[in-house]
């Protein structure tokens, strides 16, 4: 089983619609750590990644996975408006990097794609696991995913071993102290709040599967 | 020419602020270009403010990038990239105290000392005496 471009673009789509129905939700997360925009900012980004990516007047063929997700990671990074942008942008971009020439993408290029954005997220916010970012969902997702497809299971198995994982390591963050971003500024009164940038990773994830889960 | 600062900050009347404060201290000796808020001119960050802040700012000497929190951090270290190559080793980021470390930076810049020299004078700005009773270090 393969992911193809058109196959990417419908997660893509998935995940800007999910991304809008749980702005309020990621806002008022981030209402209590933050500064009250996750919501705004990924909707805003995905919205306009959407537009770019699939303009309505445009019936070309969408592009292959690697380029899309290049461009979604450029796009994010200038429409987003907050620490998630550079975050989320280099993510796609180095994930794309990694699937770069690959017309359709197979389980384990979705592995490598993963650990690159994992990778590229750590490097950018200098952050590792355990901090209350979203590290703590994408990281335990790889490994489920990982784990899974190593145990023989199908890529559609494995995204929901992934997306489980995720939702599970979003929940962990809850009695977390923020070290890294501007819920670090609250100290200890960052305990007791599940981490936004968490949970838009976690959604994120949950729509690479078929779709029909909620996150 | 000296060396040129950029001040990213989530606000853009802070940005400005921050730079009219600097320049007051060099009196146009120092490009000091400010960065501020969203692409809309709320909080926020943008990173087409910094990057065309970085081109605004550019010096053969280089150019000091100021931030005001983490998060301004990000899209600035996505900026230098976004820079051609040759560039990239003209650009520093520092991580110095807003305020303090864009006066003193300007400061150092004016009075003609390199990239080098004005990032650390910039750091320094962490330990700087504001005369302060009780103030850590003062």
């Amino acid at each position: 089983m393969a992911v193809d471009g058109a196959q990417a673009l419908a997660w893509l789509q998935r995940a800007a619609d999910a991304l809008r129905a749980n702005r309020d939700y990621l806002t008022e997360l981030d209402a209590a750590i933050g500064d009250a925009d996750h919501g705004t900012n990924m909707d805003r980004g995905f919205t306009a990644v959407m537009a770019k990516l699939h303009p309505a007047d445009s019936d070309a063929a969408p592009a292959d996975p690697g380029a899309m997700f290049k461009t979604v990671g450029m796009t994010l990074v200038s429409t987003v408006g907050g620490a998630a942008g550079p975050l989320y942008g280099t993510a796609f971009m180095r994930a794309g990097a990694a699937l770069a020439g690959k017309e359709t993408v197979e389980a384990d290029d979705i592995a490598t794609a993963l650990d690159a954005a994992l990778e590229g997220i750590k490097a950018r916010g200098r952050a590792t696991r355990g901090e209350k970012t979203m590290i703590d969902a994408l990281e335990p997702a790889i490994e489920a995913y990982k784990a899974s497809l190593a145990g023989g299971a199908d890529l559609t198995a494995a995204l929901r071993a992934a997306a489980d994982a995720a939702e599970e390591g979003m929940r962990a963050t809850t009695p977390m102290l923020a070290t890294k971003g501007r819920a670090s500024y609250l100290g200890e009164r960052s305990i007791g709040h599940q981490d936004p940038g968490a949970t838009s990773t976690a959604l994120l994830l949950r729509t690479m599967t078929s779709g029909e889960e909620g996150a | 020419m000296a060396v040129g600062l950029v001040i990213v900050s989530h606000s853009q009347r802070l940005a400005e602020g921050v730079a009219e404060l600097a320049g007051e201290m060099t009196h146009g000796a120092v490009k000091i270009i400010p960065a501020g808020g969203a692409d809309d001119g709320g909080l926020g960050e943008s990173f087409t403010r910094v990057r065309q802040a970085l081109d605004a700012a550019a010096s053969p000497e280089g150019v000091l990038i100021l931030v005001d929190l983490g998060g301004a951090a990000l899209t600035a270290s996505m900026a230098i990239e976004d820079l051609p190559e040759e560039r990239r080793a003209l650009v520093r980021l520092s991580g110095a105290p807003l305020v303090e470390g864009a006066v003193i930076a300007a400061v150092e810049s004016s009075i003609g000392s390199d990239l080098e020299r004005v990032a650390t004078a910039a750091s320094e700005a962490m330990s700087m005496d504001k005369g302060v009773a009780g103030q850590a270090g003062g």
